[in-house]
């Protein structure tokens, strides 16, 4: 039992990558990982609003949106993906809230980052896989706890390559996005190393 | 809304995301789907045109209910628009290209967070009239097709031999002559495409590019 939850959470965290195995998240990934702490803030603020929203989600989805669920012979399902957004977002709003009053260190800390995650396909796709692949409620926790974390990790690990980058002598055109892509190809090709690994 | 603003003409707000302001290449938007559904030139083709479609209809959309829409709850209202389209695609798709709705999986839902779609209807439909919205959507939608089938042409030929499915180089396996490069089929092959055509876009239009944070060929630091 605890085993299974083990290797999904390896699972989601390194060889299912969000960002270098799903390329999730890419504009924020490429745009907000110019400094580590920055990107430090950001993996945790997706890692909190990953952890509420799949599970959420999960209830949801089998409470309300399946065949049969709400009412016998009625099948919502083709309600999904405006629930799940509706539901995201709302969840970001509370969330806000809720640090803005009781956490205010680390509500200024995430600052901007906080609203815009309603709009990372992070979220969304960790919610849209938990959909697709079935996964009970214990199991969307994890899923949702490995997933973030492996984006949180992608973003933090390029950062600091980055913050080493901006001292290389590339071309004029390579500077910037062009050399943060090429990096980016290169740890994924790194990640495609955990593809091997049975679990 | 005042009406002293200047409305775009519908050949700026068409012709300028194709090429000059496209949105993957030079504004870095819209990059998850770009790079995740390239590796076959018919995912590409249909997630261009659902895009397309996407992005030009919440233009419009948006645009026409611009007046009416509260300033705090615009957000909330261009998403439920958007998630409506979206809907609206995936259905289709899964009745008429099933095949085609499985290849893309999660990645149609994924257009409702696509940056492509919702940065136009913030940053243009919530501004102007209906027509330039839908001329704007259109562009933007067909300059992100673009640059999606450059990459897919790319990596289908290179990467199997085939370009949409028709075998264009006969490879070694069916007795042929061609040797496919299988890395171009994998998925981080992407990120070397994409960042070598901005490298590219960046070299040619000097405008665009970053200046160095450190110029290492100084020697009195």
């Amino acid at each position: 039992m605890l085993q299974d939850y083990l290797s999904l959470f390896i699972k989601s965290v390194f060889i299912e990558n969000m960002a270098l195995a799903f390329f999730l998240g890419m504009c924020t990934f490429l745009a907000v990982s110019k400094k580590v702490t920055t990107a430090a803030g950001l993996g945790a603020a997706v890692i909190m609003v990953q952890l509420l929203a799949v599970p959420v989600n999960n209830i949801i989805n089998t409470y309300v949106l399946k065949p049969d669920a709400l009412i016998e012979g009625i099948d919502l399902s083709f309600l999904s993906f405006i629930t799940y957004i509706g539901v995201i977002a709302a969840l970001v709003q509370v969330l806000e809230m809720f640090l803005d009053r009781f956490v205010p260190s680390l509500y200024n800390a995430l600052g901007i980052f906080l609203p815009l995650i309603t709009v990372n396909c992070v979220i969304f796709a960790g919610v849209s896989f938990m959909v697709q692949r079935d996964y009970n409620f214990s199991e969307s926790v994890v899923y949702a706890l490995g997933s973030g974390s492996s984006w949180a990790l992608a973003i933090i690990l390029l950062a600091s390559i980055r913050e080493k980058l901006k001292y290389a002598d590339a071309p004029h055109g390579l500077h910037g996005l062009p050399l943060t892509f090429i990096t980016s190809g290169l740890m994924a090709i790194g990640f495609m190393s955990f593809s091997g690994i049975q679990l | 809304m005042s009406n002293t603003v200047k409305v775009p003409t519908w050949k700026e707000s068409f012709l300028e995301p194709i090429i000059a302001n496209n949105p993957v290449m030079i504004q870095i938007l819209g990059i998850c789907s770009s790079l995740a559904v390239t590796s076959s030139m018919k995912t590409a083709f249909v997630m261009g045109l659902s895009v397309t479609f996407v992005a030009t209809v919440a233009n419009v959309a948006v645009s026409l209910v611009r007046n009416y829409v509260p300033n705090s709850v615009r957000i909330i209202a261009q998403m439920t628009i958007i998630a409506s389209l979206v809907i609206l695609v995936d259905q289709l798709l899964k009745a008429f290209a099933f095949d085609l709705s499985k290849q893309l999986s999660v990645y149609v839902g994924l257009i409702i967070t696509n940056c492509i779609v919702m940065g136009r209807t913030e940053g243009f439909a919530l501004k102007y009239p209906p027509l330039p919205s839908l001329f704007d959507g259109l562009g933007n939608g067909l300059g992100y097709m673009l640059v999606l089938c450059v990459v897919a042409t790319i990596r289908e030929l290179f990467g199997s031999g085939t370009w949409f499915g028709l075998t264009v180089f006969q490879s070694v396996n069916n007795g042929g002559w061609y040797v496919p490069c299988g890395f171009l089929v994998m998925p981080p092959c992407a990120f070397f495409l994409l960042g070598m055509l901005i490298w590219a876009i960046k070299t040619m239009r000097k405008d665009l590019q970053e200046p160095n944070e450190y110029d290492t060929h100084r020697e009195d630091y």
